[in-house]
């Protein structure tokens, strides 16, 4: 699971959706990995206006990572800074979330995620 | 990483072929949430867990796009972010490397396969005859593909893959540009059910609010008019069908029978897993008692072995059936004219295009806003 894909997920029960505590999940027990993927800024800066940033922020400091600006950079701003794309693509893209638990701010459900896949499926009584 | 092992069922906890345990969805129960749960406890007994067992052999014979879902993947604006609900192995995620896309699926035994292939592939899954021996067998070459190492090409899109349930996605609202459901919608056995899935899959695009262009949904499903395909199903028929899948086991070295070879395709595919051989058809919702289906005599001539389902386009799984081959029942609703574009209206969607390719109706539906707020 990529860090990327954490910032379009939130908790699989209806009734938590409407609450903003179930977004974006809280990463419990992670363990992380890094993929080596060629850098492709065209890429990155087309999907940036796509990105919460805040929740962006906050899954990459719950993660252990340096804290990211408060604003999201302009797409001009990202393909002039060469820095700022490493980092970008090296957090949203390379790393994965391997092992541990997704944990919903609201409800308190934790989702699993084994060997780089999280599982969304509900126990019966929450679907 | 290493992460190559997946968690697949092993041969002997698949289910047994006739294990359809639960009623029928829409017999008479006493009230909404005991119909939700009779609905659901069936599919998990005549979808859900066949999609488990068969994973490996069901894979080995979806690798081709279908020619409109490609289409409509293929002129989406770069940089799109997308979803593929039920997204089986994944053969949709590679297919436009410009759009971001996060494929998920019921069935984590096709989940893993999915990550599997397309971090071996680098995005982009075999074509043709890159899988061989569908079954899962220990000695068998699963794949004749070579992983590849070191830095990915740029070329490829970004693709992610979880487990998740059409009808519990955990996708935030408007999060994605588009989203796709191909194959997956005819699966649900109840009207209600069906509806929902299509108003979950509108809720995860974007709502074409001013300034905000709306996020399109493409739905495929099988249809009940397959009058050019040899199944014998066509329009006035029953929709309501449990169809088989065999599941190929590896061919002994062993005399054929004269009757298994008549059909037998020239080597190839032998192993390759298809369904609708011998199609058995059941009519459960015909059933107001509350019993379980019961598998029925084919009405037609359903008997050849190149039948295809929604996602497999042109694969050749020939292979004649040995009569030790498992046989698995999926549930099926097949769509009849127009019945589509009611379930998205129901759902609250605005239908922009619709059509039919080869056995499937398809539309691509927008997040209408307001509408959809009338969730059950
Ligand atoms: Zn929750």
């Amino acid at each position: 699971m990529k860090v990327l894909t954490l910032n379009f997920l939130t908790c699989a029960v209806k009734t938590c959706k409407s609450s903003a505590d179930s977004f974006p999940l809280h990463p419990k027990d992670a363990e992380l990995a890094h993929d080596d993927i060629e850098i492709n800024p065209e890429l990155l800066a087309n999907v940036l206006p796509r990105i919460d940033w805040t929740a962006l922020r906050t899954t990459s400091t719950e993660l252990g990572f340096p804290e990211l600006p408060a604003q999201p950079p302009t797409v001009e701003e990202l393909e002039a800074d060469e820095a700022l794309l490493k980092e970008l693509h090296s957090l949203l893209l390379e790393t994965q979330m391997m092992e541990g638990k997704l944990v919903c701010g609201c409800c308190g459900h934790e989702y699993a995620v084994r060997e780089g896949i999280a599982n969304f499926l509900l126990p019966s009584h929450l679907v | 990483m290493a992460s190559t092992s997946s968690s697949l069922p092993s041969a002997s906890a698949a289910p047994a072929v006739a294990r359809l345990a639960a009623g029928a969805p829409e017999a008479e129960t006493n009230g909404i949430a005991n119909a939700n749960a009779d609905a659901e406890a069936y599919e998990r007994a005549n979808v859900h867990s066949v999609y488990e067992a068969i994973a490996p052999h069901f894979s080995a014979t979806r690798y081709k796009p279908w020619p409109a879902v490609a289409q409509f993947l293929n002129t989406l604006p770069r940089g799109s972010v997308g979803l593929d609900v039920g997204c089986g192995n994944g053969k949709y995620l590679g297919v436009n490397p410009g759009v971001f896309m996060v494929g998920s699926d019921r069935s984590a035994a096709l989940v893993a396969l999915a990550r599997d292939r397309l971090k071996e592939e680098g995005g982009v899954l075999p074509t043709g005859t890159g899988v061989k021996n569908a079954v899962r067998d220990e000695t068998s070459d699963v794949t004749n593909t070579t992983a590849t190492s070191g830095s990915r090409s740029s070329k490829e899109g970004i693709t992610d893959v979880l487990v998740a349930d059409g009808l519990s996605l955990p996708f935030r609202d408007g999060a994605a540009d588009f989203a796709i459901c191909i194959a997956v919608i005819h699966h649900m056995s109840t009207r209600a059910r069906r509806q929902d899935a299509i108003r979950q899959l509108l809720k995860c695009v974007t709502a074409g609010e001013a300034g905000k262009a709306a996020g399109k949904v493409m739905v495929m499903v099988w249809a009940l008019e397959q009058g050019s395909s040899r199944r014998g199903w066509d329009e006035g028929g029953e929709q309501d069908l449990l169809v088989p899948w065999v599941l190929k086991t590896p061919q002994q070295k062993q005399p054929r029978q004269p009757k298994q070879s008549r059909k037998q395709k020239k080597g190839a595919a032998a192993q390759h897993g298809q369904e609708g051989s011998d199609a058995v058809v059941v009519a459960h919702h015909a059933n107001k008692s509350g019993e379980p289906p019961v598998p029925g005599p084919v009405p037609g001539p359903a008997q050849d072995q190149d039948q295809q389902e929604p996602a497999a386009p042109a694969t050749d799984a020939g292979g004649g059936v040995s009569h030790t081959d498992p046989v698995f029942q999926r549930y099926y609703h097949l769509y009849r004219k127009g019945e589509l574009e009611e379930d998205v209206l129901a759902a609250g969607g605005l239908v922009l295009e619709s059509g039919y390719e080869k056995d499937n109706w398809w539309t691509v539906a927008t997040n209408n806003g307001p509408t959809l707020s009338e969730e059950q």
